[in-house]
């Protein structure tokens, strides 16, 4: 690869041939103003934000588009420039319902930013516009396009990165509008729920359905015994929604802000992903015996589950049948946990804190009730935690260290790293090698399933079996590694797929990161290194060795695999209509 | 072989199809084998003859004679009269085609077509485009043959580099150069491309010569695949052309019988197809990058150049697009060499350029002319000057990207440079003339209303901001404008101009741009006084009664919907402007002509 000179706006800079202009000004120490632009995800120059002159012409280039010629000399900023971008700029708040005040992403949001650095402080070419009414239809993700500013991030990461085309773009010119096919609501079309979109929107178009008030009330309510269990990627992102760096572990603030918040007990989701460990490495041994059916694919992320019903139900059979880590402590919490401290299930408020939006679509599915009723009442996300902690007065930061319950607050490392692209695998992996072949692991790190390469493959040498296993993250590497077991191409025994690019800590609920950190910081890099962090500073970092799952099959389920464990932690799937 | 002793074409192009020229054809056959002429006399249908708003034409040769407003009634009386007896019928000639000393022209003497130089037209008015045997009868195919048997692919380059001739629909992009680029481009798979999307308004320079002359289009094309290395050709033709379709389809299945399509032409081992690929009513997708992915089945939108489609095109292989009237020059420069094109027209603009002319001008249709033709040749020798002998205003050359050429100009010699000096364009070839009763600011309203329906909406400065211009222009003409609107329209239009992403956006301010540049005043009178100038625009009109020449009648006071006119009888009547609707019945009905806008 062969490097070009430029000068951008006097300064010298060197990068690699096909470089944009819009990258080789940020490596100069040059932001220029971007919209449409997300890094790996869209640069389509539609914004026109992003405008250089090159050479002395007056043409205006947009730089997310433009790569670098040698020599060339670049203007980022003069006032020709910032005039240009003043005016489209305003011409994009003309058509934006403002109502920052009351709006999910005030203070977080891409355009009030945008506004603020160009010194668009009036809107002059106001106009008609159209009125839309909100798609609330989803339980997952609300769509607002009063305020879409057609940036066309939110198609791009659906269609091209996830790959399900649940969005695009209906009629032309000043009438587009973002949609679904033949314009219905979110839920009736083939969305599977990831929330990818609602990273991608810079402003509040798309956000996370708010579910915060049934937990007040619920709080408040004292007939209700409300429990709350967290996910592992929580405990890495939550910090971000006070300010803190990307990645910071904050596990310990957490479960003090949660008790502080006036939760009944407060679990530790991690508990149950050692559960399903237990489930789901019985389940891989009795396919292994059986001779089929190859391969066994994971089943905790309901986006995956929802993607696989319908655009691959021929894999329907290949799911584990365990349910996610959610949903297993929801049941947990109602059956075992019910009955242990005598407490009646019908008066249990069971929430949920996840870094995913799809988990307010499973908690809704009608499978998951092992008790007649919901097994999980609410699933929130972590931004949703954030503002609940913050309406609460709660200063984070500045929280000494609390603690989870005890019982189903007791977890180990392996369950910790499922929040990381192929943690999955490699929890169940410590599990599978030392049951199958009695001995201890020389080496509990399984590098090769780490990392962010969209579909990674391993053999894994379990007694005297090659256990071939594969991984992949974001729906767009599912298709691939799908599609290549159908062909035949390539066979394995057990596959962990995740719907969101990076797994649980880049899912669809966690806090927002602004496109311009996201041109240089990898969030899906740094909260997963966060989690190995995690997973190496633990006591105990194998499933089996966790005491209170060794306690809760001698007292309660007997074995992996029971009758009684089939009934409360397992599930089934449908197949799902497209249209 | 056949012996005619006269032969009667007759206008088959969509203009005179749609005002019965078919018809006019069936009862030309009817009454010839009725007077039992049919071995002696041939009907042809041809292609469009360009004297659109003189159609349906039929054209008798050997002589020439030029009819024009034919009916079915009338060929009787042509068949009768010119047929069998020899005499003119003169009640339907062109006007034309009389003398002042009352001899009649040759349809080749009547100055439309004296002033015009036909290359891209030439065989429109004269072959039947249905019969490829007539294409070929007038040197068709000729040019293919040479280049096929005596050519190397970079002799054609060269050829067309040599000519200057430049893209024809409206960028007018050297035509060798891209030839050159897309010949060089790496890839065994490439593709040569006709834009025939014509989306420019009032434009239909394409639209004839597909309909009339067809086989020019896939000759040059095969010239072009041959050239750049393709196999495979498209004409992205739109649907609004059922016609130019239908023609275009049987030439190709002609063109293919005939061993001039498909497999191993003219026994060479090279092999060249084509196909066509229907538009879906959207004129960006005349932005080359944008019909490129219409005919890859996603959103007719524009995508970033580069990289340009002579490197990734269709279906990311290198793709040669070129514009029908280019297309149309090539079997000419190829058959009459280089320097013959090159000595035609002007330093920076070579060869021809056909221009719809329309609006306020007498003889709307086709023309086609040297580059470096005046403005005033064109409407005036040509075009016959204005309608109803109003005065010259202005004229709109390029479209809805294009600008208002006042009277300064009109000695202007047409080219590419000079036309975008005064800020206007070539664009495709629209040309409308514009008389003095026009509102400039309402006419710059229409144009960007056509963008703003057409706009593919990617970018925020033509999405939004044609629609803000819009708002604001419309608002002027109802008379709701402000102090500093002018202003602000101003640098709304200069900033789509510099900041859009593709040349429908940058080239929809041109009308207003041009505009202000010329008519400024207009603005201002719309603005600060409340006035529409021209007497155009509804909103800022008054209806009066003239008191001399208002005998009292009453008519008007009783048609008038709103009660809005009062008056004794014998004496004026009078308007009352609050109660005035503006709906204009008064003026309808008035047979003294006493009721005036003002």
């Amino acid at each position: 690869m062969s490097m070009v000179n430029v000068k951008i706006d006097g300064v010298d800079v060197s990068v690699p041939e096909h470089t944009t202009v819009l990258k080789a000004a940020r490596k100069a120490g040059i932001d220029i103003p971007t919209l449409c632009y997300l890094e790996g995800v869209s640069g389509i120059g539609a914004c026109r934000m992003c405008l250089v002159q090159q050479n002395g012409s007056p043409k205006m280039l947009a730089s997310c588009v433009t790569t670098v010629t040698d020599g060339a000399e670049y203007v980022t900023n003069n006032a020709e420039i910032r005039e240009a971008r003043r005016v489209n700029l305003d011409l994009i708040l003309s058509t934006h319902n403002a109502t920052c005040f009351t709006c999910v992403r005030n203070k977080n949001c891409e355009l009030q930013s945008l506004a603020e650095k160009l010194g668009v402080d009036t809107v002059e070419y106001e106009g008609e516009n159209p009125e839309y009414d909100i798609d609330m239809s989803s339980p997952s993700i609300v769509r607002d396009n009063n305020k879409c500013i057609l940036c066309r991030r939110c198609v791009a990461v659906c269609n091209n990165v996830q790959e399900v085309g649940a969005i695009g773009f209906i009629n032309r010119g000043f009438k587009t509008k973002v949609g679904t096919e033949f314009d219905r609501g979110l839920a009736e079309g083939v969305c599977i729920n990831c929330g990818q979109c609602i990273k991608a929107c810079p402003v509040g178009a798309l956000s996370e359905r708010d579910d915060t008030q049934k937990i007040w009330d619920a709080l408040a309510d004292p007939d209700k015994y409300v429990v709350v269990q967290t996910a592992p990627s929580i405990r890495v992102g939550l910090g971000e929604e006070f300010g803190m760096p990307m990645g910071s572990r904050v596990t310990y603030k957490m479960a003090e802000a949660l008790r502080r918040l006036g939760f009944d007990q407060v679990f530790d989701t991690d508990f149950s992903a050692d559960l399903t460990i237990m489930e789901e490495g019985t389940e891989l041994l009795k396919r292994i015996e059986d001779g089929g059916p190859f391969p066994l694919i994971t089943s905790c992320s309901p986006g995956w589950i929802k993607f696989c019903e319908t655009f691959y139900p021929e894999f329907n059979d290949n799911l584990s049948s365990c349910k996610s880590p959610q949903q297993m402590m929801g049941a947990v919490i109602k059956n075992y946990y019910a009955e242990q401290n005598k407490i009646d299930p019908k008066k249990i408020f069971s929430v949920s804190v996840m870094p995913c939006t799809a988990k307010k679509f499973e908690s809704d599915r009608p499978e998951m009730n092992s008790t007649g009723l919901p097994d999980v009442d609410v699933a929130i996300t972590t931004r949703e935690l954030g503002r609940m902690i913050k309406q609460a007065g709660i200063d984070f930061t500045k929280l000494p260290d609390g603690k989870f319950d005890d019982v189903l607050g007791e977890s180990t490392g392996a369950a910790a790293i499922f929040g990381a692209t192929g943690g999955v695998m490699e929890a169940a992996l410590r599990t599978v090698y030392e049951i199958v072949t009695g001995e201890t692991l020389t080496d509990i790190n399984f590098t090769a399933v780490r990392g962010t390469q969209g579909v990674k493959e391993a053999t894994v040498k379990v007694g005297d079996l090659d256990v071939h296993v594969a991984i992949a993250h974001g729906l767009g590497n599912a298709r691939k590694l799908l599609d290549s077991i159908k062909s035949g191409e390539k066979f394995y025994h057990f596959v962990e797929i995740m719907a969101c690019p990076g797994g649980c800590v880049n899912g669809g609920g966690q806090p927002i990161v602004n496109a311009k950190t996201l041109m240089d910081t990898d969030p899906r890099e740094v909260r997963a290194k966060a989690i190995y962090d995690e997973d190496e500073a633990m006591a105990l970092r194998k499933s089996h060795e966790n005491p209170s799952i060794k306690k809760i099959y001698e007292e309660y389920y007997g074995e992996p695999g029971s009758h009684k464990a089939h009934e409360q932690l397992h599930t089934h799937y449908t197949k799902r209509q497209k249209y | 072989m056949d012996n005619y002793r006269a032969h009667v074409l007759v206008c088959g192009g969509s203009g005179c199809v749609s005002n019965h020229s078919f018809d006019v054809l069936a009862e030309l056959d009817k009454q010839l084998e009725k007077a039992g002429l049919q071995d002696e006399v041939r009907t042809v249908k041809t292609g469009c003859f360009g004297l659109c708003v003189a159609g349906p034409i039929v054209v008798v040769f050997p002589e020439g004679t030029f009819y024009c407003k034919v009916t079915p009634d009338d060929v009787a009386e042509i068949v009768e009269e010119h047929l069998l007896k020899g005499r003119i019928v003169r009640r339907l000639l062109f006007h034309e085609s009389v003398a002042e000393d009352e001899t009649v022209r040759s349809i080749s003497n009547v100055s439309f077509y004296k002033k015009q130089m036909r290359i891209a037209l030439v065989n429109c008015g004269v072959i039947d485009p249905d019969r490829i045997d007539e294409y070929i009868a007038f040197d068709g195919y000729k040019a293919l043959h040479k280049v096929l048997t005596d050519m190397t692919p970079e002799d054609v380059v060269q050829t067309v580099k040599d000519s200057k001739l430049r893209g024809r629909g409206g960028a007018g992009f050297p035509t060798g150069l891209k030839w050159e680029l897309t010949q060089k481009a790496a890839g065994d798979k490439k593709y040569v491309l006709c834009n025939a999307d014509e989306g420019d308004p009032g434009a239909f320079m394409d639209r004839s010569i597909l309909e009339g002359d067809p086989h020019c289009v896939l000759e040059a094309m095969t010239i072009a695949g041959y050239t750049v290395g393709a196999d495979q050709g498209y004409i992205y033709v739109r649907a609004e052309y059922p016609l130019a379709v239908k023609r275009l389809n049987t030439a190709i299945e002609q063109a293919r019988e005939y061993g001039l399509l498909g497999k191993n032409i003219f026994g060479t081992d090279f092999s060249f197809d084509i196909e066509l690929r229907m538009g879906a009513g959207a004129f960006v997708c005349g932005e080359e990058t944008a019909l490129i992915h219409s005919i890859e089945g996603g959103r007719g939108e524009p995508t970033p150049k580069p990289p340009f489609p002579s490197d990734a095109g269709l279906f990311w292989k290198p793709t040669l697009l070129n514009n029908v009237e280019t297309y149309a020059n090539i079997p000419h420069i190829i058959l009459k060499g280089a320097d013959w094109f090159a000595s035609i027209g002007t330093e920076g603009s070579k060869g021809t350029k056909v221009f719809s002319i329309g609006g306020d001008v007498v003889n709307a249709g086709l023309v086609e002319v040297p580059m470096g033709t005046t403005i005033r040749e064109v409407i005036f020798d040509i075009g016959g000057g204005i309608r109803d002998g109003k005065k010259f205003k202005a004229a709109q050359t390029g479209g809805p990207s294009g600008g208002c050429i006042p009277e300064q100009y009109l000695d202007l010699p047409i080219d590419y440079e000079n036309l975008k000096e005064i800020g206007s364009m070539m664009g495709s070839g629209g040309l409308i003339v514009m008389d003095e009763n026009t509102c400039m600011v309402d006419i710059a309203r229409f144009f960007v209303g056509i963008c703003v329906g057409e706009s593919c909406g990617k970018c925020t400065a033509c999405r939004i901001g044609t629609r803000r211009m819009l708002e604001l222009l419309t608002r002027i003409c109802e008379g709701k404008g402000v102090e500093g609107d002018i202003e602000k329209l101003e640098k709304l239009a200069n900033n789509i101009a510099s900041t859009a992403f593709c040349g429908l956006g940058q080239g929809a301010p041109n009308p207003v741009l041009s505009t202000l540049r010329y008519f400024r005043d207009e603005y201002e009178a719309h603005v600060r006084d409340k006035k529409c100038p021209a007497g155009r625009c509804k909103a800022l009109l008054d209806y009066k009664i003239d008191p001399v020449t208002c005998v009292g009648c009453g008519l008007c006071a009783r048609e008038c919907p709103a009660d809005a006119i009062s008056g004794e009888k014998r004496k004026p009547y009078v308007i009352d402007q609050e109660k005035c609707t503006k709906c204009g019945d008064c003026m309808e009905v008035c047979n003294f002509k006493a009721v005036y806008k003002g």
